[in-house]
């Protein structure tokens, strides 16, 4: 058999190759750049290896907005997860109530996520906010831009409100894929309610749990506008994640480089967390 | 113990899925439910089973009325077209799950899990979970299920359909072995003829939510009681042509092919059935008709020919054992054994017998 060469394929892969290059390869390279030099303007550079990285590294400052970051984020699928499955499992299975709850439980999901932050600015404002006197007026000492405690409640609760839809749309979405039958033989055997969500639905919805966590992981790890709008940071550090750390250092100290490195730590964070737990989750896992 | 079905309507808002329904099922008999999708064999087993309500009538088990007696309380089993099974137990695990929940003791489980496991070759695979098993194993596993429990009634809903075609041949020549000793009572839904005839036992042909005929399998088959359930019951379908007959003699009315009859019908008019096999490249019995015809489509499958021709203004099928290569467009002869034709007259009912 005479195979033809022919190069014109290539030509199809560049509109892709440029794209791709300019949102995704030249950013990070020029964060890869500045990563290993200092610079003090007028673009002149000059290396600096390693530095960087092990200033970040074993900077407390550092260590602390990622033991804030983490425990955000632990706090927020510890609750999102099993409340949005158990939305998911209270919801409708047919008739006009499905799309009503589709619609309603969609709503949180469309709002941009700066105007979420500053509803929930508003909303919490110990003094006007329905959410904030309505505290205060019961008895509680409320108050987020003062006290951390109340700050990380606020955010907390913003992100609940924010996100659990998508977990609730994701495991309605795997619920409804499993097939009547299963109910049925469920039924015959005379398996509890419990059973049934424990060897049927749970793991009938183990892939689409598997992209919600996923996904919520890497959203609430890369927080930043809502936080920022609603507490900026604040009381003090109390509220100040990683990518709100990381833009203070970077913007409001200008220190490209330390930010640079702070950066592709951070990247890789995200990155290797996600790649574990994915290759956990999916394990045993045949093709069916 | 029987399995009665008094007078069982099911109606769905103003659909009705089932017409009214009587039906006895006898102990230690294998009773395939016949009929096409949608024929309301599935409602018919989940209203047998009590996991859906008759809008009338009453089931009564053992000569006791069950009907609304949930079906946790009824000991049945059930296996269904897709493999059914708990995603993330083994196997072992999977077939000891009725158990486990109605609190048998360990051992005893142990015991009749092997013994399943063994009847349905799966003792290799105890430990892997379903999605590590093919299609086939998955289904064995489900009929493990439904087999360790001891259930007076076993219902299987098309059990064979999702299986490739090797896999259900294998599969269903075991069935009915696996029901012989049983204290039970099997109901087995089809869509397929010749599934009916390899299992035997007893036949109810269903037909647009009605069961037309139900009795011995081979007696169904042989003398079908009506139009209806003659069609239910071929596979591929049957020929139908309209006939005069004149004294003893009958004849096509759309081409000139007689033959003699003994019977005492009134002369007439009547419809003739002839199974596509009883229409062959080859003279079969004693009074063989001849009949020409256009071919329209010729197949093959396996070892048999499948010849649909057109003879004055009908589509006629007709399936012969062997390799017989006809052109398309080509005319040919072909012949019908007129020993095996079934008569019905006006209202569709058989009336070989008269």
């Amino acid at each position: 058999m005479n195979k033809t060469v022919n190069q014109k394929a290539w030509l199809f892969v560049i509109p892709v190759f440029v794209l791709v290059a300019f949102n995704a390869i030249i950013p990070l390279m020029t964060v890869v750049n500045y990563a290993f030099q200092e610079t003090f303007g007028n673009n002149v550079f000059m290396w600096e290896g390693t530095r960087w990285f092990k200033q970040i590294l074993l900077s407390d400052r550092f260590h602390a907005a990622l033991g804030r970051q983490i425990l955000f984020t632990l706090i927020i699928l510890f609750i999102q997860i099993p409340l949005g499955i158990f939305i998911a499992l209270t919801m409708p299975k047919e008739g006009i109530g499905v799309s009503v709850c589709l619609v309603l439980m969609s709503m949180p999901l469309l709002i941009p996520w700066n105007v979420v932050g500053a509803m929930w600015n508003i909303f919490a404002l110990p003094d006007i906010g329905f959410l904030g006197h309505s505290l205060n007026a019961l008895g509680f000492d409320y108050n987020f831009t003062q006290q951390s405690g109340d700050a990380w409640f606020t955010t907390v609760l913003m992100d609940v409100w924010h996100w659990t839809s998508l977990v609730v749309l994701l495991s309605y979405a795997g619920l409804r894929s499993i097939q009547p039958a299963y109910y049925q033989a469920a039924e015959i055997d005379g398996a509890s309610r419990w059973s049934v969500f424990r060897h049927i639905e749970l793991p009938k919805m183990k892939k689409v749990l598997t992209i919600a966590i996923l996904l919520r992981f890497m959203d609430s790890f890369m927080i930043y506008t809502e936080p920022f709008v609603l507490t900026g940071g604040g009381p003090g550090n109390a509220t100040a994640f990683l990518s709100i750390d990381l833009v203070k250092m970077a913007l409001g100290q200008f220190d490209l480089g330390p930010a640079a490195a702070m950066s592709l730590i951070y990247f890789f964070i995200v990155l290797t967390v996600c790649w574990v737990f994915y290759n956990l989750m999916m394990k045993n896992e045949g093709q069916s | 113990m029987s399995l009665e079905l008094r007078n069982v309507e099911k109606k769905i808002g103003q659909e009705t899925h089932i017409y009214e329904t009587n039906l006895k099922l006898e102990k230690n008999t294998i009773n395939v439910l016949l009929g096409s999708t949608l024929a309301g064999k599935t409602t018919l087993m989940q209203i047998m089973a009590g996991l859906d309500k008759p809008t009338n009538g009453e089931i009564w088990f053992n000569e006791k009325n069950v009907t609304g007696v949930k079906v946790q309380k009824r000991n049945v089993s059930m296996v269904y077209q897709q493999f059914i099974n708990y995603p993330n137990f083994n196997v072992y695990d999977n077939i000891a799950s009725p158990l486990k929940i109605t609190g048998v003791d360990s051992n005893e489980i142990k015991n009749r899990v092997g013994k399943v496991a063994e009847l349905l070759k799966l003792s290799p695979m105890l430990n892997k979970r379903p999605n590590e098993l093919s299609g086939g194993q998955q289904q064995r596993t489900a009929l493990a299920r439904a087999l360790v429990k001891d259930s007076d009634l076993i219902l299987l809903d098309e059990p064979l359909a999702n299986l490739d075609f090797k896999l259900r041949e294998e599969l269903r020549e075991e069935l009915p072995k696996l029901f012989e000793d049983r204290d039970c009572i099997v109901v087995y839904a089809t869509t397929e003829p010749s599934d009916a005839l390899l299992i035997g036992g007893y036949t109810a042909t269903l037909l647009e939510g009605k069961i037309v005929q139900h009795g011995k399998t081979l007696e169904v088959y042989n003398q079908p009681n009506s139009l209806q359930s003659a069609q239910v019951f071929s596979d591929p379908p049957m020929n139908i042509a309209k006939i005069k007959k004149q004294g003893d003699v009958c004849s096509l009315i759309s081409d000139d092919v007689s033959w003699k009859i003994n019977s005492k019908l009134k002369d007439g008019e009547y419809k003739v059935g002839i199974r596509p096999h009883n229409i062959t490249t080859y003279k079969e019995g004693s009074n063989s008709l001849e009949i020409s015809g256009k071919v329209l489509i010729s197949e093959l499958s396996g070892s048999e020919s499948l010849i649909h021709f057109t003879n004055g203004d009908l589509n006629w099928v007709s399936l012969s054992n062997g390799i017989h290569q006809k052109n398309v467009g080509e005319q040919t002869k072909l012949f019908m054994n007129s020993d095996e034709f079934l008569y019905f007259d006006e209202s569709n009912k058989l009336v070989n017998n008269v």
